[in-house]
């Protein structure tokens, strides 16, 4: 997303580097704000939106080419308990509307509890568990474990591996720059 | 065969006009900066080119001091736009920008000539400023519609060039800092390696030598060629542009292969 444009034209300059034929264009595009309930927004500067508008409008400019896959690194990190729903709602609705398949990372667990078919917990770089959210919970010994403490039992022994300095720093100022 | 080729090409040429379109557009929403960069040629010509065109310390031959460093002083303004122009795709990295320009089907190359075209289209506003100027100073310029014509294609090709050089070098430091730094140490040389300011005749012999290894001097010579009234060429207008073509295209060459670096 770049902060000097307007929404629209964000998406505009994606669907022609994404081949989405000339003819389409338009209706495709207008077709995604309002799915993503930014129709009033399109003709703002994307530097002016809000954190859960600029996630929104990204996952509109990413449905334009109707990919199978949608791959999301995080989609709601840093959003409001507000903006995350709303991200969602607009996540389920394109899944169910277009079949896409969703793959995404998320350290909210409430989030791979509610929308993952099935959840990948991930240790050092490796996958460490695999499974439906019952089938992870019922891998521990003994009963009535959340998904939190399944996490805890297999990543827990490294406690601060994510990340880098220059990620937080890059997400900084991307958050900076676009306000 | 060649229908496959004729739609490779004219898929590259209309993704490169994409990636101009997309800084152009930018650039409709903020125009402050063509505004505030007429100040630098404003000066240059003003001051330094009047001062020293009364010192009568550069010897020029027939033409006035005045009117031989306008067409210098306007490639010198195209440089100092072109070579800061890499750290866009900086910014561009940090927003996850590039990352999903270099996921989509389109040409590294056109993502390359895009970007370096839309920095020669910015600087065109310059040949404005500097004909204003060279006006009010009264330097005698040449106004035939093809010498017009070939004084926008040089800007435009030289600000393509230096353009796609700063990107290369944004490609290979990757950070805002290492990169004000290393544009820094490479605007001044090669500004004074080049006739921009003085004719290469008065230079030592090694100044000289590393002049005509620099491009800038090849575009400063078709520039005032086709500027200026009278003049004539030192190298030969087609091997200004066999330089400027030549130089531009190994550039881009290599930006498409250094431009995923950028995604790492």
């Amino acid at each position: 997303m770049d902060g000097s444009l307007t929404g629209y034209e964000n998406l505009l300059i994606f669907s022609k580097l994404y081949d989405v034929p000339r003819r389409e264009r338009q209706a495709r595009i207008r077709e995604a704000l309002e799915f993503m309930g930014l129709t009033a927004d399109g003709g703002r500067l994307v530097g002016e939106y809000s954190g859960g508008m600029v996630r929104r409008l990204e996952i509109a400019q990413s449905t334009l080419h109707r990919p199978r896959v949608l791959f999301l690194d995080e989609p709601t990190v840093g959003l409001d308990p507000i903006a995350r729903d709303a991200v969602w709602g607009h996540l389920v609705d394109l899944r169910a509307n277009y079949g896409t398949t969703l793959f995404f990372t998320t350290h909210y667990l409430e989030e791979a509890e509610s929308h993952c078919d099935r959840i990948a917990i991930m240790h050092l770089g490796k996958v460490a568990a695999l499974g439906t959210c019952k089938e992870l919970e019922a891998s521990l010994v003994g009963g009535g474990h959340t998904l939190s403490d399944v996490f805890v039992h297999y990543a827990g022994s490294a406690p601060d591996s994510g990340g880098t300095f220059r990620g937080v720093a890059a997400e900084r100022a991307t958050a900076q720059r676009l306000g | 065969m060649t229908s496959t080729f004729i739609d490779a090409l004219s898929g590259f040429v209309e993704k490169t006009f994409v990636i101009t379109e997309f800084e152009l557009r930018k650039l409709r929403h903020d125009f402050t900066e063509l505004i505030t960069r007429a100040l630098q040629p404003a000066l240059w010509l003003l001051v330094f080119g009047q001062v020293f065109s009364r010192s009568g310390a550069m010897h020029t031959g027939n033409t006035p001091y005045l009117d031989f460093i306008a067409p210098g002083i306007l490639a010198q303004s195209v440089l100092f736009v072109a070579i800061f122009y890499g750290i866009n795709v900086i910014w561009e990295r940090d927003l996850g920008i590039v990352q999903k320009f270099l996921a989509s089907p389109t040409p590294r190359a056109a993502l390359v000539l895009g970007k370096g075209f839309s920095a020669g289209i910015r600087t065109l506003s310059q040949a404005g400023i500097v004909y204003g100027l060279s006006l009010l100073l009264g330097v005698k310029l040449k106004w035939t519609p093809l010498a017009l014509l070939n004084v926008l294609v040089v800007v435009v090709l030289a600000a393509t060039l230096f353009s796609t050089f700063s990107l290369v070098i944004a490609c290979i430091v990757k950070t805002r800092e290492r990169f004000m730094g290393v544009g820094q140490v490479l605007t001044m040389p090669l500004f004074f390696a080049s006739n921009a300011i003085y004719p290469t005749a008065i230079m030592p012999g090694w100044l000289k030598t590393i002049s005509h290894l620099n491009p800038l001097t090849y575009v400063v010579d078709a520039l005032r060629t086709f500027m200026l009234a009278g003049s004539t060429s030192t190298f030969s207008l087609s091997r200004d542009y066999a330089v400027i073509l030549l130089t531009t295209t190994i550039l881009v060459f290599i930006g498409a292969r250094l431009y995923s670096r950028l995604a790492s």
